[in-house]
């Protein structure tokens, strides 16, 4: 067992601000949606407009993070056979307690699974969830924009349903991050303090 | 001042059809410190005039009658009475520019009293002239025009309710059968204290509009003579203590502001000398387009290209005190009891709930508004129109839709009833109701008759077939704003059966959703989450398994 330095300080920053920031924008988004009730339309709304600047802000920052680092290199998809060897595990190998077939290191954080998980997330339900709110935030600027064509309510729709697959994805990398790790909670310990235990003589490449 | 006008005139017998019961009694003791208030503080109020109308000569008297008054008015006042005469207080007609419909009272059907046409004497009673008794007034006689309705600062002018705008120059009983004796008013003492109008001179009629206080508008009844700040922010008499026409500008007798031509939305913004239409009849001529201010929430000034400012700033009407009349059914009128009394019915409040003169009513306070699109154009079915009586008939259409740029939703108060109509030409009834010929409705309750006289008062034919229509007829609501604390919050309307959940052709959050979308997320959402709870589990029993072994 070795400890690592996987999640660099503007990392553990990003991370938690947008897990804060997306479950607020759901809370809130699901009462501007008429899901739920516990602030009130209005506050839901404010709430929700605050949080969707401050994650564009906090996204600009981490996607320029990514490229001027050269962190993007770890959301390359992983060939197939190594993506179906995460599935073969999370499906069979985890239940036998086999190891891990991936092992983490500084510039390979992700295994197979998650680099496909994290790219959808990033260019696939964020944009869709950003662009559509940054159109639906400019409503009022629709006619000045050339807009005025446009509904809302396609917009709302787009926008809805970006969320319904934002909250699938959360779940799912909470029941993943919280319990999968050898340690009790050492993946949520690793991206407080930025290291985690990593037994480097398991086997499989490095991922 | 008007504060103080008003206060003199606590003690005002409205024009009303039905006698209430007072909310408030008040002592003599009170009275009489009242009056003597108002006696020191009207000379006040007439400080800032340069005319002192008790020193004219032509005001001595003695005055024989209304006409005699504004005979001596107009020796000064030459135009006065060419003004009034092309305003629709007097000509009680309008041309539409906007729908080309010849409107005004004359002209239109109601669902109260229905129309003025053979009922002259009684409606009248509210016109800003005397003698108006049948359809041949004439309507260029300037001695005809009454000044001190509008005028009067006393308090103690009172158009006799019957008498074709005429005051009583003699003691009359009223109400009719009570015993109780109206004195004539001193029309020497009124004519030498006139002055500016107050919230009391309009509201003699306005307050009192559909035959009694609150009846017809609910957002104008007796309540706005001294409104609380509670009741309406901008005529509060401790606050503001607006007057009429410091929204409704006045010049040369002409008063902005008609319901005829609502100005439904104003992209004008404050009307300042050389800007804008001279007017401060709409909200934004004085508050602007953006007028929820740095401290207000931005997103309520980006609703103003929608949401009329009444919307939200006028929560319920009828907030004063006094109900408002919502339901007049006439198919039910003319009941007596056994013993051949005609039957009225009230409630607990003294409001009638059923009167064999009228029929069944329904009264309410504090009503929530209905809403619709509206652009300002509303057209009537006006005297002689067609409808169609398989269902409600809309008196009154109003115009507008959400792609419309000018539409805004606006509240409205819908009076519904049931009235007569002719079954064969499908047209609304004018009832001759008033009158003591034996056609009129009130003096033999016989339906055909007074169906058949007051259409015919009207240039129409009856068929001879009548039955009861109902119908809707919608006033926008624009008086009695709430302090700000009191607007609606956004959920009244942003949520699932909000106010607005009748209004189409819009998405609006919180209201409206794509059902097959929430069930579809609904289902990924829940099946993740079941997805991963047998995972956990068979994670469990499968690491409690390897342990065992």
């Amino acid at each position: 067992m070795a400890r690592v330095y996987l999640y660099s300080r503007f990392l553990r920053l990003y991370h938690w601000l947008q897990a804060l920031l997306v479950m607020s924008l759901l809370v809130t988004g699901f009462e501007v949606h008429g899901t739920i009730h516990w602030l009130g339309f209005e506050r839901a709304s404010d709430y929700h407009r605050v949080a969707a600047w401050s994650l564009l802000v906090l996204l600009a920052l981490a996607w320029f993070w990514h490229i001027t680092t050269g962190e993007w290199k770890q959301y390359i998809p992983s060939p197939l056979d190594r993506l179906l060897a995460m599935v073969r595990y999370y499906g069979l190998g985890i239940f036998k307690g086999e190891p891990h077939p991936f092992h983490k290191d500084r510039w390979h954080r992700h295994n197979p699974l998650q680099r496909m998980a994290y790219l959808s997330l990033h260019i696939l339900i964020g944009p869709l969830l950003w662009i559509s709110g940054l159109v639906y935030i400019a409503y009022p600027y629709w006619q000045r924009l050339g807009l005025d064509g446009l509904s809302l309510a396609p917009v709302a729709l787009l926008h809805t349903a970006g969320a319904f697959l934002m909250l699938a994805f959360l779940c799912v990398h909470l029941y993943l991050a919280l319990t999968t790790s050898e340690q009790t909670l050492g993946f949520l310990k690793g991206m407080v303090t930025g290291y985690e235990e990593v037994d480097n003589a398991q086997a499989g490449d490095p991922h | 001042m008007i504060s103080i006008l008003s206060f003199a005139n606590t003690n005002r017998q409205p024009i009303t059809w039905e006698a209430f019961p007072s909310p408030h009694r008040t002592s003599r003791f009170l009275l009489f410190f009242i009056v003597l208030a108002s006696a020191v503080l009207s000379a006040q109020a007439h400080a800032e005039s340069t005319a002192d109308h008790s020193k004219f000569e032509e005001l001595k008297g003695p005055f024989d009658s209304g006409p005699a008054v504004t005979r001596a008015c107009l020796g000064c006042h030459t135009e006065a009475a060419k003004q009034l005469h092309k305003t629709t207080h007097w000509t009680w007609a309008f041309d539409n520019p906007v729908t080309g419909q010849q409107l005004g009272k004359k002209n239109i059907v109601n669902n109260f009293c229905v129309a003025t046409a053979s009922n002259w004497p009684r409606c009248t009673s509210c016109h800003i002239g005397y003698g108006w008794k049948d359809a041949n007034f004439d309507l260029t006689a300037e001695e005809n025009v009454d000044c001190l309705v509008c005028h009067d600062t006393t308090g103690k002018y009172k158009k006799f309710p019957t008498d074709a705008g005429h005051p009583n120059y003699v003691p009359k009983q009223w109400p009719p059968k009570t015993g109780k004796m109206r004195q004539p008013p001193d029309l020497v003492q009124i004519a030498q204290h006139v002055g500016k109008p107050s919230r009391d001179n309009c509201g003699t009629c306005h307050f009192y509009g559909g035959g009694g206080d609150g009846v017809k508008h609910g957002h104008l009844d007796s309540s706005m003579h001294k409104p609380t700040h509670a009741v309406d922010v901008h005529m509060d008499v401790d606050g503001l203590n607006f007057s009429c026409q410091t929204c409704h500008t006045a010049g040369g007798h002409e008063i902005a502001g008609s319901r005829y031509t609502t100005k439904a939305s104003d992209d004008k913004g404050i009307d300042i000398p050389g800007r804008g239409d001279g007017s401060r009849a709409t909200c934004a001529s004085c508050h602007g387009n953006r007028p929820h201010g740095d401290a207000g929430n931005a997103k309520l000034d980006q609703h103003t290209d929608k949401v009329a400012c009444v919307t939200c700033h006028v929560p319920t009407f009828a907030r004063g005190g006094r109900k408002t009349k919502m339901w007049w059914d006439w198919s039910t009128a003319g009941r007596k009891d056994q013993h051949g009394k005609p039957i009225v019915i009230k409630d607990a409040d003294g409001y009638p709930t059923y009167d064999f003169k009228k029929g069944d009513f329904r009264w309410e306070a504090n009503v929530v508004p209905e809403y619709r699109w509206f652009n300002g154009r509303i057209d009537y079915r006006t005297l002689g129109a067609k409808i169609d009586d398989t269902g409600e008939v809309e008196i009154n259409l109003i115009g507008g839709e959400y792609g419309d740029p000018d539409a805004r939703i606006w509240p409205f108060k819908v009076m519904r009833g049931r009235q007569p109509y002719d079954r064969e030409n499908k047209i609304l009834a004018v009832p001759h109701l008033f009158g003591k010929d034996d056609d009129a409705y009130w003096k033999s309750f016989d339906w055909p008759r007074a169906i058949k006289a007051g259409l015919e008062a009207s240039g129409q034919r009856f068929s001879g077939d009548y039955g009861f229509v109902q119908t809707a007829y919608s006033w926008p609501v624009t008086h009695m704003v709430a302090p700000k604390q009191d607007a609606l919050a956004c959920d009244t309307c942003h949520s699932r059966s909000g106010r607005l959940a009748n209004l189409e052709g819009f998405y609006m959050p919180g209201r409206d959703r794509f059902a097959w979308l929430d069930l579809l997320g609904g289902l990924i959402v829940l099946g993740t989450i079941g997805g991963i709870a047998i995972h956990g589990a068979a994670r469990l029993i499968a690491r409690s398994g390897r342990r065992k072994s």
